[in-house]
């Protein structure tokens, strides 16, 4: 019994010391958006002035100066028209092609599936020179645009692998009843398939633009004025760049990381089922 | 109403020949089971038939149009599927509304025909319900009321009874019976079990490896097997078959009785037998034994329980066979031929 | 029997119901959109490492070899080429042990289980480059006198009163900053994958063990060690796919520096190519990624064969 609670306990120190560590530079945002700029700039070496605590009471003046002395509300809106419009585009696409390789394509359809999810690997490090070179050569360069055409290639191929197991995962019978019913294939995907994928499309949604939010390198090589900027761009790069920039800035980090983080969490299995594929079938 | 004829239809999958040369007839009204054991082909037959699976080679005619090049929708068929298949996102009603719907249907039109469907399945108070709250039961019928309200020409039945437990098969088959009678209209049903493809079949085609064995009434295939196969699979337990020089004589169990009960009159063939083990089943005693002989041959017999001689493990008895209830088969192709002198 | 299929045979309105059409107009837009935007920037990139292509002048002369002439003599460029392996390999090593014993104790379950694990996938959920940015102030990086690292060290003692760290001052100090963030951020993804390999194992399987007389150490080495080989290859493919050909870090802590000590081949490639204009030479030097892409991608198609048979 008590060796029980002894496992027990231990279990939970370790997971707690690693809880700290991830949650660490979260819980510095959340105290430096709070703290007035005289207890936040407090040099390190007085060890009277525990920097942990708030030594002067806490203000709101951080995210006054960071909605309205600062580009943030910019960079938010971006964020949304890219996201936004690469959502679209990845659902119009991602949604034929991992309904095409679950159902249609036969034997050869799993090969596929593996080769297109294998081009999400192609990492942006490897193609912003060529890519830079073509926005250039289609006058995109400093749109956004250039993040609308672009963003969906790491986008298509996830989505489509993650659409191609949730569509493998929708008994055929139904389909086919469908077809039997007086449909036609495409009908039947519209009346019966779609409605049955509710949530792989929710799925593929949150994906999609959590992997805008995310997107830093593309986004460096392309947009040069600070209004053209996304939230993860922009808040790095652009912000603020006084010395007493922090407040504002882990303000920003915080605002902007949180509700990512969420949304991501409520569909965290359907990601992992994604990333391990076929390796977890057991 | 409908005749569905298929003609040297053929499936291969690769390798694989699923459906192998079939050429089959349901006549207008007719309830034709497909029966064999499961990878015979008798499924893929069907998905062919429904157009679901493009055929090999062959045609396939309804109502004496090819149908080859029409998708499912244009065939003017209904198909259950083994799994039902109900829409889970849609109610009982809408489920039933759905090929209505297809067709374009007004909406008091609609009403009027899932009502009359619902009524001639009995399950009108279910209606508003999501297939999730229905028992196994309960979705065969809405399953069957969304195949008839479109009043196809053809029926296809996949196994519709096998997700049912064993007493409620009992009475859906009893009612599937009538109610194909009732509406008359051309079904085409497979299954793997032969009781039940006994039961309710107007005829029945046996399929084995991608190819129809034998076709004919539940009488024929019972008492006439075609060949060795067939008669092993229909009927449990199955014909009891040894070699004999060139040929293979068969006979059912229950054909395979102690020389006591036979009048004197009877044409007898005579067997010793070696009974190994007894079940009683109730109705009937199962013996199982062998013929002894150079090679031990398995058999059983089968008592009803009409006859009363005392039988125990261990012995031998004389046991017989009315000559004319002895089958014949060729020993290299398992094709039945005639009888012959022993 | 030919003439009633001609006169049955019904041309377009059933055109759609053709599988093969069908399936091929449905995958042609992502086939397409790979193609044009991945599998051709791919061989523009691997083409423009042989030209000295500049930005904003759009004919290049193909010169050769010479791009990679002049970077393999290049002591940045090796350095590069030196972190970027040695990031990777010692960061991987590090998540691959913790997240293996973050795993084993996420895997009981236990009340408080859920937030916890939300929690702990923050790292990986947020924005990297925001993240980085909080990484900064906290360890001081640009501020090394206002850092809670250097104050909390100071407190327990391990840090005298008059020393400091400046974390991206030096080569070697900027290093373990750059692989602890790297750390921290692939944690959760290794742990969650892990995890998900460790739940998939049956249950039944480790009772039919103990029910053999198998002890904790023998099950661990014996059954789920093995069965969570291909779910932990992943876990580490990806692993060093993110972090191989990630300059967001690098970029935002140190910007290469000190003195061009911590660049990465990525943040190399996109100083000298985008930065510096000189798109030929950061193409060449991108290239170098292409190998590392390669075995990867054998890798987890291997990995898929191997799933797949058992």
């Amino acid at each position: 019994m008590i060796k029980k609670i002894g496992t027990q306990l231990s279990l939970y120190v370790v997971v707690l010391l690693f809880v700290a560590f991830a949650v660490f530079p979260f819980y510095w945002m959340a105290v430096s958006t709070f703290k007035r700029n005289e207890d936040l700039f407090h040099v390190a070496t007085d060890p009277t002035h525990n920097p942990y605590l708030f030594n002067l009471p806490p203000t709101l003046e951080h995210l006054t100066q960071l909605f309205f002395e600062t580009r943030y509300v910019t960079f938010v809106l971006n964020t949304f028209f890219v996201g936004a419009l690469v959502v679209v585009i990845t659902l119009l696409i991602a949604v034929p092609a991992g309904y095409s390789l679950a159902r249609l394509a036969g034997s050869w359809g799993e090969k596929l599936g593996i080769g297109i999810f294998l081009t999400y690997l192609v990492p942006p490090t490897l193609l912003f020179i060529p890519l830079a070179r073509l926005i250039a050569l289609l006058g995109l360069q400093d749109t956004l645009w250039s993040l609308v055409l672009i963003y969906p290639t790491f986008t298509i191929p996830f989505c489509t692998w993650l659409l191609m197991g949730f569509f493998k995962s929708i008994p055929k019978d139904i389909e086919e009843q469908a077809l039997v019913d007086g449909y036609s294939r495409l009908g039947a995907i519209v009346k019966t398939v779609l409605p049955l994928s509710v949530p792989g499309l929710l799925t593929v949604v949150i994906f999609s633009f959590t992997l805008v939010m995310q997107e830093f390198v593309y986004a460096l090589t392309f947009l040069l004025s600070v209004g053209k900027m996304t939230i993860s761009l922009g808040v790095p790069i652009a912000l603020v760049l006084d010395v007493y920039r922090w407040g504002p800035l882990m303000a920003a980090t915080l605002i902007s990381s949180i509700p990512v983080a969420i949304l991501y969490n409520l569909f965290l299995d359907r990601f992992i089922a994604g990333f391990t594929g076929g390796a977890v079938k057991g | 109403m409908a005749v569905v004829e298929t003609r040297g239809l053929k499936k291969y999958f690769g390798k694989v020949r699923a459906v192998d040369g079939v050429d089959l007839i349901a006549h207008d009204g007719e309830f034709l089971v497909l029966l064999g054991p499961s990878g015979c082909g008798k499924t893929t037959l069907m998905r062919m038939i429904a157009g679901l699976e493009p055929p090999t080679a062959g045609d396939i005619l309804i109502g004496g149009q090819v149908v080859n090049d029409l998708p499912p929708r244009a065939r003017r068929i209904a198909m259950v599927f083994q799994s039902y298949a109900l829409y889970p996102h849609k109610t009982a009603f809408d489920n039933i509304a759905f090929p209505l719907k297809a067709h374009g249907l007004k909406r008091d039109k609609i009403k009027e025909k899932v009502e009359w469907a619902a009524t001639l399945l009995g399950i009108t108070h279910l209606l508003d319900r999501k297939p999730r709250e229905l028992s196994g039961g309960e979705r065969q019928r809405v399953a069957l009321a969304r195949a008839i309200v479109r009043e196809p020409t053809v029926f296809l039945l996949d196994e519709p009874l096998s997700n049912l437990d064993a007493k409620l098969r009992h009475a859906a088959r009893d009612e599937l019976k009538r109610f194909q009678r009732s509406i008359g209209t051309t079904t085409i049903y497979v299954t793997h079990d032969q009781v039940e493809a006994m039961g309710l079949g107007d005829r029945i085609a046996v399929m084995h490896e991608g190819k129809v064995r034998q076709i004919g009434t539940p009488h024929e295939t019972y008492h006439e097997p075609a060949d060795t196969f067939v008669a092993t699979f229909v009927g449990t337990p199955p014909m009891n078959l040894i070699a004999r020089d060139r040929v293979i004589i068969g006979f059912r169990p229950e054909n395979f009785l102690p020389i006591e009960i036979y009048s004197a009159r009877d044409d007898l063939v005579k067997f010793h037998f070696h009974v190994r083990r007894i079940e009683h089943l109730g109705s009937d005693r199962l013996l199982y034994g062998s013929l002894p002989g150079k090679d031990d041959l398995s058999v059983i017999a089968k008592l009803p329980l009409t006859v009363s001689v005392n039988i125990q493990e261990g012995r031998r008895y004389e046991f017989a066979v009315r000559a004319e209830d002895l089958k014949f088969f060729e020993r290299e192709t398992g094709l039945r031929t005639e009888a012959q002198p022993l | 029997m030919e003439i009633a299929r001609k006169v049955h045979r019904v041309g377009w309105r059933y055109l759609l119901d053709r599988e093969r059409l069908l399936s091929t107009l449905l995958i042609s837009p992502a086939l397409g959109y790979i193609l044009l935007l991945i599998g051709v920037p791919l061989l523009l990139a691997i083409y423009l490492s042989f030209t000295n292509a500049i930005s904003g002048h759009l004919e290049a002369d193909f010169v050769g070899l010479k791009n990679f002439r002049t970077i393999v003599t290049d002591p940045i460029f090796l350095q590069a080429l030196k972190n970027t392996f040695i990031f990777t390999f010692v960061s991987q090593l590090i998540v691959l042990i913790l997240a293996k014993i973050l795993a084993l104790a996420l895997a009981k379950s236990f009340p408080g289980r859920p937030i916890l694990r939300f929690l702990i996938l923050l790292p990986w959920v947020a924005p990297i480059s925001l993240t980085t940015l909080a990484w900064d102030w906290v360890l001081g990086a640009s501020n090394s006198s206002l850092s809670v690292i250097n104050w909390t060290l100071r407190a327990v003692g391990l840090l005298g009163p008059t020393d400091w760290i400046y974390w991206t001052a030096f080569p070697e100090s900027a290093m373990a900053a750059i692989i602890l963030i790297h750390v921290w951020r692939m944690l959760p993804f290794a742990t969650i994958i892990i995890l998900a390999g460790l739940t998939s194992i049956p249950q039944e399987i480790h009772d039919a063990a103990t029910v053999d007389g198998a002890g904790w150490w023998r099950r661990l080495f014996e059954i789920t060690l093995p069965l969570m080989l291909p779910i932990v290859a992943v876990a580490v493919l990806f692993g060093v796919i993110f972090t191989a050909t990630d300059m967001t870090v690098v970029y935002i802590l140190t910007r290469g520096g000190p003195y061009n000590s911590t660049h990465v081949l990525a943040s190399l490639a996109w100083q000298r190519g985008i930065f510096g204009g000189q798109l030929g030479e950061g193409a060449a030097i991108a290239i170098f990624l292409l190998p590392l892409l390669i075995v990867v991608a054998i890798l987890m198609l291997r990995l898929a064969r191997r799933t797949e048979v058992t």
